[in-house]
């Protein structure tokens, strides 16, 4: 049986998330030949709508309100739940962003549906298809299936490939008029800590430091090296708890799991902890003084040394790279 | 104030996983309580001694998740239960788990209900928000400081590495993210006092639940272990020839620059 896929866009800073279109790419896997419809909310959003499509969406649906400006549960959950009951769908995608994170649990609960969340990959099509995704922060994967009724999933991003833009593909963009009210949480604030705007979970790119950073300013060759290669600056828990850097750049078990191109890691011993973090990352460089480290076990390529001098070294011989 | 915090009984982030007939093997495994958790009850303990009221942990599990529930006790918490469905219930998912906590909740007129974002085994962080969902009451996850004046109530959180700021009031769940707070050890005369401190063990009947209201939505039908990574080149050569080489690997071998 096909089903109609709702699928969850989200613009960052006025452009959409590369996650939107993995979205769009799974709701493709499990539609079945089924109707893809993007649903995107903001106060201005209307112009995003050409892009779902041209990623795959075969139409969109917008709410735009000044109270969906910022993301609150209580908003874009009325504005979700206002796009749900006009299109009664048979599956959802989101992102596994932390927007998605927030607001699935809340639309599975009103919904009293499941929802396999963080998925990595998808095994199979339409009604027979299969959820990967990682448990014990990657140490083991599971492979879910919904038992039966509407399906839920969210995608963890980075991981599902996007379908090929197509500039020539139209779709009907149409907005719904909601009125989004008794916000319960209200922003007064938000500090951007994030290096240049590229998010952790989402980079293409990380460059994670650890105990052998010594202090926060050791943090800034390890930025430098990012900033080059459009990446963003990651973290050990030894760092961290050393007060080199916030607790927001930390990967492993607890704190973030990445699966970035390539993770370099630099003073990083490799602790089983941090190693469940990002281990599934495709490519991995290790820099460490000792020989003896736990991170070349599962390093590609390893550099016996000290990241002080090699850092620098690599931040002159990519620049050479890029230059050709 | 009356406060509760949602525990998970967890494998120690120690632990390697292994797997056996398609389940992760838990024999001689060390248990702990899931770290986010340790966050929600250190900071559940610290929001009563401000304001004053008491602290429940509640867990779904086994007989065996008493332990963790007695370390709660030991750090601080005033009373503990543990809802088990050893007997009643072989699978159960999110869905499951939100529902029986969220009928054993609902006539306890809570003021604060907090939990860990995420438990670091099954990783999808949904019961926090679920259960909220139910109880009718709002809800702010991945939270890193938490200012409590009457019912008003003052939040940062953690989304993405950025700071928001969120006025709301209470009644209110809140999901803990990593530096809410620097978890207590239990001490050994806390140690002692929680072996007095009352623990209500309940059943699924108790919640006037039937096995059909909780099952699950959603079946794992297998586990498996990642593929092991064949072992990487440690570069070998004079520091900058090993740079030059490593930059040509990740460019040419590799194509990720």
């Amino acid at each position: 049986m096909s089903k109609k896929v709702l699928v969850l866009g989200e613009a960052r800073e006025g452009a959409l998330r590369n996650v939107s279109f993995e979205a769009i790419a799974a709701a493709k896997t499990v539609s079945g030949g089924g109707e893809i419809v993007g649903v995107l909310f903001g106060d201005a959003v209307q112009s995003l709508g050409e892009e779902m499509i041209k990623h795959g969406a075969d139409r969109v649906i917008t709410v735009e309100h000044p109270h969906l400006k910022h993301y609150t549960s209580d908003g874009y959950g009325q504005a979700f739940m206002a796009a749900y009951e006009q299109e009664k769908p048979e599956a959802i995608v989101f992102g596994h962003t932390a927007l998605g994170k927030d607001l699935s649990p809340k639309i599975a609960s009103k919904l009293a549906t499941g929802l396999v969340s963080d998925v990595t990959a998808i095994e199979g099509e339409g009604d027979d298809a299969v959820f990967i995704r990682p448990i014990y922060s990657g140490k083991a994967f599971e492979k879910v299936k919904n038992k039966e009724g509407l399906l839920f999933i969210s995608i963890r991003p980075n991981n599902i490939a996007p379908l090929d833009k197509d500039d020539s593909r139209t779709g009907d963009v149409s907005s719904i008029s909601v009125d989004i009210t008794n916000l319960r949480s209200v922003i007064k604030d938000v500090v951007r800590k994030s290096t240049d705007g590229v998010d952790l979970s989402e980079a293409k790119v990380v460059v994670a430091g650890g105990r052998g950073v010594k202090s926060s300013d050791g943090f800034a060759p390890l930025e430098e090296l990012a900033k080059l290669l459009g990446g963003a600056v990651g973290a050990s828990r030894g760092a961290c708890d050393a007060d080199y850097c916030d607790y927001s750049l930390q990967i492993g078990q607890t704190g973030k799991v990445v699966t970035p191109d390539l993770y370099i890691a630099a003073g990083i011993s490799g602790a089983i902890q941090h190693m469940a973090g990002m281990s599934n990352s495709k490519v991995i460089v290790a820099i460490n003084k000792d020989p003896e480290a736990n991170i070349f076990k599962v390093a590609d390529y390893g550099i016996v040394g000290d990241l002080f001098e090699v850092i620098p070294m690599m931040i002159e011989e990519i620049k050479k790279v890029q230059s050709n | 104030m009356n406060i509760y915090a949602l525990v998970k009984r967890t494998f120690d982030t120690e632990e390697r996983i292994t797997v056996s007939n398609g389940k992760i093997v838990e024999d001689g495994a060390e248990f702990i309580i899931n770290p986010y958790d340790e966050y929600a009850i250190e900071e559940a303990i610290q929001v009563r001694d401000a304001n004053g009221g008491e602290v429940t942990v509640v867990t779904i599990g086994g007989e065996e998740a008493e332990k963790q529930l007695r370390t709660a006790l030991a750090m601080g918490a005033d009373k503990a239960v543990l809802i088990n469905t050893e007997d009643d219930l072989d699978e159960m998912d999110e869905f499951s788990a939100a529902k029986i906590i969220a009928e054993y909740l609902k006539d306890k007129e809570a003021d604060l209900i907090l939990a860990g974002n995420v438990a670091i085994d099954g990783g999808s962080g949904q019961v926090g928000p679920r259960v909220a969902e139910l109880l009718g009451i709002n809800y702010v996850t991945t939270i890193t400081n938490l200012e409590i004046d009457g019912t008003s109530v003052k939040i940062i959180r953690d989304v993405e590495g950025d700071s928001e700021t969120i006025e709301t009031s209470l009644p209110l769940l809140v999901t803990a993210q990593q530096g809410l707070n620097e978890p207590r050890y239990p001490s050994l005369p806390g140690i002692m006092k929680a072996k007095k401190k009352p623990l209500e063990e309940l059943e699924l009947d108790d919640l006037d639940l039937e096995e059909d209201d909780v099952e699950a939505k959603t079946e794992t039908i297998e586990i498996y272990m990642p593929p092991q990574k064949a072992a990487g080149r440690v570069l070998e050569g004079d520091i900058p020839a090993q740079v030059k080489e490593l930059v040509d690997l990740l460019n040419k071998e590799a194509k990720v620059l």
